[in-house]
């Protein structure tokens, strides 16, 4: 139903891209391409100015300078024939609980054109795709944290888009509904060929989901790769997480020479994160150093780098410092704001 | 089918907006209950007669001419029943009683009354007036000026009437407060309608992010505009058929149900609808904050209910109260309901009112298209 232009190399393309509220810039440009068929991941904090990109890549945000391409269109120039080639899924949910699953779907074939004769067959197809069938006459109100989301993702699927935002899609989800998301976005993903753009401050939800990830802080690309080039491009293979019992004052710096160190981050109540490049050969250190300086050891745990070291080391800062910060519930950005 | 404007997607706001409408019962009776409750409560408070005041009474004169005064008061006691007569000996405490509020009006019988009206020497009798009460004082006034005019008129009637006599031609069957109050009553209920469909839930949506769902399809500015603004227009005139039907019955106004009036009725009914969810759209167009709404509720039906002529005649308003009627899409749908629920008159009374609210619609709407944003 959309029509793509003749050739099109990059799903999705942003050049150099700015947004600003009067002397506040919420994004500073950034620019990315995203490849057809890949899933693409925003990781940062709340207020890094992911959801601003996504809604200037969607149309739902003017553009301060720069420009975005979907599909090749110009979202601030061809504004509808980029809508008909995206999903969206906002973070707030914004299906309607007076409406039924069924009439929530309709409602929204209905605004994308979908001829009378195949929106029965497609709302059928799309319940089945998220395992929503049984509930087709529930209200939307009715439905869990997980199916509401499962509902939600239906309703962006709905005009068979050919590239997907997902802006947060498991904020608010307990821990089992997180990963039937998980599953649902990569089953679509592969039935529909989808490339998807995806939001998250979850780090193990941008390792097992995404191809590619960029890393943004305050407003600014500050890294961008496969999650794996990402580990390895901070230095350091392992990382222990250690917390003691009254240590003395200079203790990080102690704790800095110990054999194979990269680079100690204290945490707070006497824990520290360590780097290192040899994991076992730092423990052994560390735990002589301790007894030697009559330091207890409260816990001690070694594990291989994550995306939490990688966004540690290239923002300087812990991103669930950042979370512990944000409000529980964030509402949605509100019109003309 | 024209480019920029697909029907269908504007009716799938419309689907959605009354499917969620008829889903909230208390939506609509939020809607329909506050008028009706108007007009059930103030009908009855001020359509009502003045009922057993109390009148005190001094007579100075115990003559023939006073005895009869007293006969035809007792007549209005029994009869109208609008004062109940009570005798005093003391001028001075009854005019104290007065003032005490324990009296609602005093009549004063001088001595010699009763000669001087034999003797034609200009004989007086004296109301002392609560005049704190308007409403009180006019009633005393005819009812006692009735009294006197009666009282003088000729034992036996002139062969040729000198006096000049007016003669009352009244052209509509005497309408009761409540009635009066009807088309005020209806219009307000598709304010209220419009106020809580097109203004409180419109912006509530909004800040639930439900229309960053619709911004983000391939729907126009003005098929969002249009739909929305066609679905309050519908449940305003739904509350405004409701009304008229529980109205008409509540205050006896036989004509509604009549097939012609009925149609005039739902013609004025769409247009007034209409006219107020555009101007409501218009509004709310660029307000983001749920509490706008419910702060401009008040405000909003004070100043557009008030001066419409619902309550009170606008020809009794100052310069510039006449200034907002005339701009006021209330007036325009008052007076309508007026001439047809009222006088049974149609399309020659109202076409103007029609004309109006269809342009102040078509205004109305024109604008808020062009300031709503199609982005957050």
């Amino acid at each position: 139903m959309s029509e793509a232009p003749a050739a099109v190399t990059k799903a999705i393309q942003v050049v150099n891209i700015v947004k600003r509220y009067g002397n506040f810039t919420a994004v500073d440009g950034v620019s990315f391409d995203v490849a057809e068929g890949e899933v693409f991941g925003l990781l940062g904090p709340n207020g890094a100015g992911k959801s601003t990109l996504i809604r200037m890549m969607t149309t739902l945000l003017e553009i301060t300078s720069g420009s975005a391409f979907i599909e090749g269109f110009d979202v601030q120039k061809e504004p509808n024939k980029a809508r008909r080639s995206i999903g969206v899924i906002p973070q707030a949910m914004t299906s309607d609980g007076d409406l039924t699953v069924w009439e929530n779907l309709s409602i929204y074939s209905k605004l994308y054109g979908i001829p009378a004769a195949e929106r029965e067959r497609s709302i059928d197809e799309l319940l089945a795709l998220v395992d929503l069938t049984q509930w087709r006459d529930a209200p939307a109100r009715n439905l869990s944290g997980g199916m509401r989301r499962r509902l939600e993702i239906a309703r962006g699927l709905v005009h068979r888009p050919r590239i997907f935002f997902l802006d947060e899609p498991t904020t608010g989800l307990d821990p089992v509904s997180r990963v039937a998301v998980w599953e649902m976005i990569t089953n679509i993903k592969q039935k529909r060929n989808l490339t998807v753009l995806i939001t998250t401050h979850y780090m193990d939800e941008a390792d097992r989901l995404c191809d590619r990830i960029a890393i943004v802080d305050h407003g600014k690309l500050v890294a961008l790769d496969t999650p794996r080039a990402l580990k390895a491009s901070i230095p350091g293979s392992s990382v222990i997480e250690t917390q003691f019992l009254n240590p003395p004052a200079d203790w990080q710096q102690t704790l800095t020479k110990l054999a194979g160190v990269n680079s100690v981050q204290p945490e707070g109540a006497e824990m520290y994160r360590i780097l290192t490049d040899d994991g076992s050969r730092t423990t052994t250190d560390l735990v002589e150093t301790a007894v030697r300086a009559g330091v207890a050891i409260k816990s001690l745990t070694v594990q291989t780098t994550t995306l939490d070291d990688v966004f540690v080391h290239y923002t300087g800062r812990q991103l669930r410092d950042q979370l512990a910060d944000a409000p529980l519930y964030q509402s949605p950005v509100v019109w003309g704001k | 089918m024209l480019k920029f404007f697909r029907s269908e997607r504007m009716m799938a706001i419309v689907e959605r907006d009354l499917r969620k409408f008829f889903r909230s019962p208390a939506l609509m009776m939020a809607a329909m209950v506050f008028p009706l409750v108007q007009l059930i409560v103030l009908g009855n408070a001020f359509g009502g007669k003045i009922r057993d005041a109390r009148l005190g009474i001094v007579d100075h004169d115990h003559g023939p001419q006073a005895v009869r005064i007293l006969e035809s008061l007792r007549a209005v006691e029994s009869n109208a029943r609008t004062f109940k007569p009570i005798v005093y000996t003391d001028e001075k405490l009854m005019v104290n009683d007065v003032r005490k509020g324990e009296l609602n009006a005093g009549l004063v019988i001088p001595p010699q009354f009763s000669r001087d009206v034999y003797m034609r020497a200009r004989p007086r009798i004296g109301l002392v007036l609560d005049n704190t009460d308007n409403f009180m004082t006019s009633t005393f006034e005819n009812t006692m000026t009735e009294l006197v005019d009666a009282l003088n008129q000729p034992d036996v009637e002139p062969r040729v009437v000198q006096q000049i006599v007016l003669q009352v031609v009244e052209l509509y069957p005497y309408n009761e407060y409540m009635k009066y109050l009807l088309p005020g009553s209806i219009a307000l209920a598709m304010f209220v309608s419009v106020m809580i469909g097109g203004g409180i839930v419109y912006i509530d949506d909004k800040a639930r992010g439900v229309h960053e769902g619709y911004l983000v399809t391939p729907i126009t500015k003005m098929e969002l505009v249009a739909g929305l603004n066609l679905a309050g227009a519908l449940k305003a005139m739904g509350a405004g058929i409701v009304l008229t039907v529980i109205g008409s019955l509540i205050a006896g106004v036989g004509s509604a149900f009549q097939p012609v009036n009925l149609f005039w009725l739902i013609l004025l009914i769409a247009s007034t609808s209409f006219a107020f969810i555009a101007m409501m759209f218009l509004m709310m167009v660029r307000v983001n904050d749920p509490l706008v709404p419910r702060a401009m509720f008040g405000i909003l039906n004070t100043l557009l209910y008030f001066p419409s002529g619902a309550i009170y005649p606008v020809l009794a308003f100052p310069k510039w109260l006449r200034w907002i009627a005339w701009i006021d899409p209330f007036t325009y749908a008052v007076h309508g309901f007026k001439a047809v629920l009222l006088k049974g008159v149609g399309f020659a009374a109202i076409w103007s009112d029609l004309l109006y609210l269809g342009v102040f619609a078509f205004v109305m709407f024109a604008f808020s298209t062009a300031l709503f944003k199609r982005t957050l």
